[in-house]
């Protein structure tokens, strides 16, 4: 049987990875890859609790709804990056500074 | 340790690799989408282990096929095979990162702490599409509905923010 205790902290170990790709690369595509990875992490913390409670699929359902989240967030990122790449010729998030203080 | 613990441990191994693979890789974009395969994919084994079959099928199909194609083509169409951007220099950055690491370090150790229970042993039909879709639709309609929705508007969203400006 698989340690649940394993599979939250496997969870854990790939929300981090995704928080520090967020935190620290400034290309665009690579920052919303990273987003998924951390969706990811969070799918598998729902799949793993639901492991524990196998008497209802709350924590399944939970991850199919996040999965149709995570499609049309990509759809719209990388429309949002077809724009940006065409409108300033770079996929730097460096360089799209307009809303920053 | 039986061979399902095994087989748990190698995709794990395997995820977390080919993740700090994906975040680290600051050259080439496209062997990062790649990576992001491997992780996505053997988080599916990892959901088969768990007794989720269906969302194992959904994370391959979805996740791997869709999404990560999707990320594939727009990199290569922008033509960003090399990707000469370093990770951000700011000290702001660094700090807030700093302080995150900490924090989350912090949290990981509470959790090696922390026991859960054994898992009990998963009733026939745990994770199958007829458990799953039964729930799903008697359940959680209104949760399908406006997921529904919100893909219809993501996909007008994209269409929008990626078209050609039009002359009017």
């Amino acid at each position: 049987m698989i340690p649940i205790d394993h599979v939250i902290l496997l969870s854990a170990v790939l929300f981090m990875i995704g928080v520090i790709g967020v935190a620290t690369r400034r290309n665009l595509i690579v920052v919303l890859m990273s987003i998924e990875l951390m969706l990811n992490g969070s799918n598998l913390a729902f799949v793993g609790f639901n492991r524990l409670h196998p008497e209802r699929l709350d924590g399944q359902i939970f991850v199919l709804i996040v999965i149709a989240v995570a499609a049309s967030e990509v759809a719209v990122g990388l429309g949002i990056v077809i724009s940006m790449f065409r409108n300033r010729d770079s996929v730097n998030l460096e360089d799209v500074s307009l809303l920053k203080w | 340790m039986t061979t399902v613990q095994f087989l748990f441990y190698a995709f794990a191994a395997l995820s977390v690799l080919f993740a700090l693979g994906m975040v680290l890789n600051v050259r080439n974009t496209v062997a990062a989408a790649l990576c992001l395969v491997v992780t996505m994919v053997s988080l599916a084994g990892i959901y088969v282990l768990l007794e989720a079959y269906f969302v194992a099928a959904v994370q391959i199909m979805v996740y791997a096929g869709a999404i990560v194609v999707l990320f594939l083509f727009v990199v290569m169409l922008l033509n960003l095979r090399h990707d000469d951007f370093s990770p951000s220099r700011q000290l702001l950055v660094k700090a807030g990162a700093a302080v995150l690491g900490v924090v989350a370090l912090g949290q990981l150790l509470r959790l090696l702490r922390v026991s859960l229970p054994e898992a009990p042993a998963a009733a026939e039909g745990f994770g199958g599409y007829r458990m799953l879709g039964l729930t799903l639709y008697t359940d959680y309609v209104l949760l399908v509905e406006i997921a529904s929705l919100l893909l219809l508007a993501a996909i007008v969203g994209a269409l929008i923010l990626a078209k050609r400006r039009v002359d009017r």
